[in-house]
């Protein structure tokens, strides 16, 4: 055992005068390995970074929300056999409200896409989301100013608006939102509270960090018209468990409320999370696949210059090793000897691309989510091993069988 | 008592589809304190015969003894322990490690010895001040002459205390006045009490030895006591 330890004490010693022997080569030879463990690196904190982007934007959507909606989200169906579907109106709505007895809570919602203004600034482009004050109980919100429009500025249409906290920052960088009037379109509104900031920014529009919310009143007065265009019927189960429940439910008195036969299929969709979660999944799997398959490349590139490296090293040195097989080293020996050195030179490139990786994606993520995993640091200082390893392994293997005889003749 | 015994040994090399006997017939036998040269023309079996002595190579047939252990069935992991606590080898070449200085060249055989840290450095110093070097522990290789060189050699050696010293040619790379004094540093450690085996192909060296042993075409032609043995006049302690 001890002199197993002596063998490797010995063994990282030679390494080191090894690769100190010659700088320049081991540097490059590093360099393969740093700019492979970089890009591995970087693009796992990135994949996780979108990971958990993805996955805030969609739990902030409520894992038991439902959504009553003419368009399904993902369906293998025909564009055009949703399109001929009847719209869903304020009309469905309320018999709908009337007649749903599970649901926490229930909102229409319909949007629109304006441009907002105030004096000196202009967002373009901003989702529009209208709906009832009951909105609010279908969602998790919480707010840094003022509050939800009440019922009964949604039963009365009153032009007032809440804010995502991005569009919020947009238009009044001082966090000073409340109470202002902002103009949407050609309508003025009154800021009555400011959202929290959810998360997600790879919701894009759908995060409701980018929308402004508003009574479905005053849509329909200003916008869109209530006949023109379909609404959305979010509904909220009383918890998680209730969902399945609450979804029949609510498949029954949309069929009862469309008057569909037994035999006709549903004219309208009911929508949730899962769904969303399931394409976002689906999506995702292809870029990390992709990304770590060709990040995988470069450091595959980058064990080969060590493998390259470790021949020439063992040539190099083949009357050394004649010599120390013929003062009493083993195979064992030698080859744990070569072994640790390709293992030496791809852990400091690894450290390097490490450190290297950590500050790029620091920087990175002001544009970009990304996550720095501790696993991350544990998994980049195997996978450097294990590429000093297995790039070591035949060089190494050579050295190792080498007779000592032919080996000390060697010129 | 009898460290080496060798009892009609042979050695057939196979190059491409021809046999080449390089031993034949050889049987030997070297006790305790024998200083052996080994001579032979090249081509004569003198370097297959050492490399067998030396353990770093098995014959094809016969019988190796190395006190009264078989080496001819031995695995490559004996050979190697048998080599490095059993033989000091001596090099034409010196084979040291060339970024290493003098005591860790030294250190070498103790290391895959398993001797610790602090023991090995002591025995080490120890060895280098026995052939004189003892003001340069920590030069490395290029930094020595070529006399300075080949006695760290012998310090590696002598450093495991082996049964017996192997030295090949060991004054083919140095002037006839350094070579001398390496001899006399042989002459030294035999007087010790070691067991030399000196292989050369130099008359006047092989003078040096007790015995000389001649090889031809693979055979042992003349094996015989040096009658007028030369004794180096320089004393090799190199004050």
């Amino acid at each position: 055992m001890s002199a197993l330890l002596l063998e490797l004490n010995e063994g990282l010693a030679i390494a080191w005068r090894a690769i100190r022997a010659n700088k320049i080569r081991a540097a490059l030879t590093m360099l393969g390995i740093f700019i492979g463990v970089t890009a591995v690196v970087l693009m796992s904190t990135a994949i996780k970074g979108i990971d958990n982007s993805l996955q805030n934007g969609v739990s902030a959507l409520g894992s038991d929300v439902l959504y009553v909606d003419k368009w399904a989200w993902f369906s293998n169906d025909e564009w055009w056999r949703m399109r001929n579907r009847r719209n869903i109106d304020m009309e469905d709505y309320a018999r709908f409200k009337e007649l749903a007895k599970l649901p926490a809570a229930i909102a229409p919602v319909t949007n629109s896409v304006q441009t907002i203004k105030i004096a000196d600034r202009k967002v373009e482009n901003v989702f529009l989301n209208g709906s009832t004050s009951d909105y609010v109980k279908t969602t998790n919100f919480d707010f840094d100013l003022g509050r939800f429009y009440s019922e009964v500025e949604s039963n009365g249409s009153r032009n007032v608006a809440v804010l995502g906290s991005e569009i919020s920052t947009k238009l009044f960088p001082r966090g000073d939102a409340l109470d202002k009037t902002i103009k949407i379109g050609p309508v003025n509104f009154k800021v009555v509270g400011v959202l929290t900031e959810q998360g997600s920014t790879l919701l894009g529009a759908f995060n409701p960090d980018n929308q402004v919310f508003v009574p479905i009143g005053t849509i329909f007065k200003n916008f869109t018209s209530r006949h023109f265009g379909t609404v959305t019927i979010n509904v909220r189960a009383a918890s998680p468990e209730m969902l399945e429940d609450t979804k029949a439910e609510a498949e029954g008195v949309m069929r009862k409320i469309r008057g569909l036969a037994h035999s006709e299929p549903n004219d309208f969709t009911i929508n949730q999370q899962e769904g969303l979660t399931d394409f976002l999944d689906s999506i995702t799997i292809v870029i990390k696949i992709a990304g770590l398959f060709i990040t995988g490349l470069s450091l595959f590139v980058g064990a080969i210059g060590i493998m390259n490296i470790m021949f020439v090293s063992v040539k190099e040195r083949t009357r050394e090793i004649g010599l120390r097989k013929a003062i009493g080293a083993t195979r064992r020996t030698i080859l744990a000897q070569f072994l640790l050195e390709s293992s030496v030179i791809c852990l400091i490139g690894g450290l390097i691309g490490l450190i290297a990786a950590v500050l790029l994606s620091l920087m990175l993520n002001q544009f970009f989510p990304t996550s720095i995993q501790y696993d991350v640091v544990i998994i980049a200082i195997l996978i450097s091993l294990l590429t000093g390893i297995v790039s070591g392994l035949a060089p190494a293997y050579t050295a190792a069988k080498m007779d000592p005889v032919d080996a000390l003749r060697y010129e | 008592m009898n460290i080496i015994n060798i009892e009609h040994i042979a050695k057939v090399y196979k190059v491409g589809s021809e046999e080449v006997h390089a031993l034949r017939d050889v049987s030997l036998k070297i006790n305790r304190n024998e200083y052996v040269a080994i001579m032979g023309p090249s081509g004569s079996g003198k370097s297959t015969l050492m490399n067998m002595l030396g353990c770093l190579d098995t014959p094809t047939s016969g019988i190796y003894d190395f006190k009264s252990v078989s080496v001819s069935e031995m695995t490559d992991n004996e050979l190697a322990r048998i080599r490095n606590k059993e033989i000091g080898f001596v090099f034409q070449t010196f084979n040291l490690l060339a970024r290493s200085d003098a005591v860790h060249n030294v250190e070498l055989p103790l290391i895959y010895a398993g001797v610790s840290t602090s023991e090995r450095r002591e025995r080490a110093k120890q060895a280098l001040i026995d052939v004189g070097l003892g003001d340069r522990m920590h030069h490395k290789p290029n930094e020595l002459s070529g006399g300075q060189r080949q006695r760290v050699a012998i310090a590696r050696a002598l450093v495991t205390n082996p049964a017996i010293i192997l030295a090949d040619e060991p004054t083919g790379n140095l002037d006839s006045k350094t070579g001398e004094e390496i001899m006399a540093l042989f002459h030294e450690i035999h007087e010790k009490g070691n067991t030399i085996i000196l292989v050369t192909h130099e008359e006047y060296i092989a003078e040096h030895a007790l015995r000389i042993i001649r090889l031809k075409d693979g055979l042992i032609e003349k094996d015989e006591v040096v009658e007028k043995r030369y004794i180096p006049k320089s004393k090799a302690s190199f004050v």
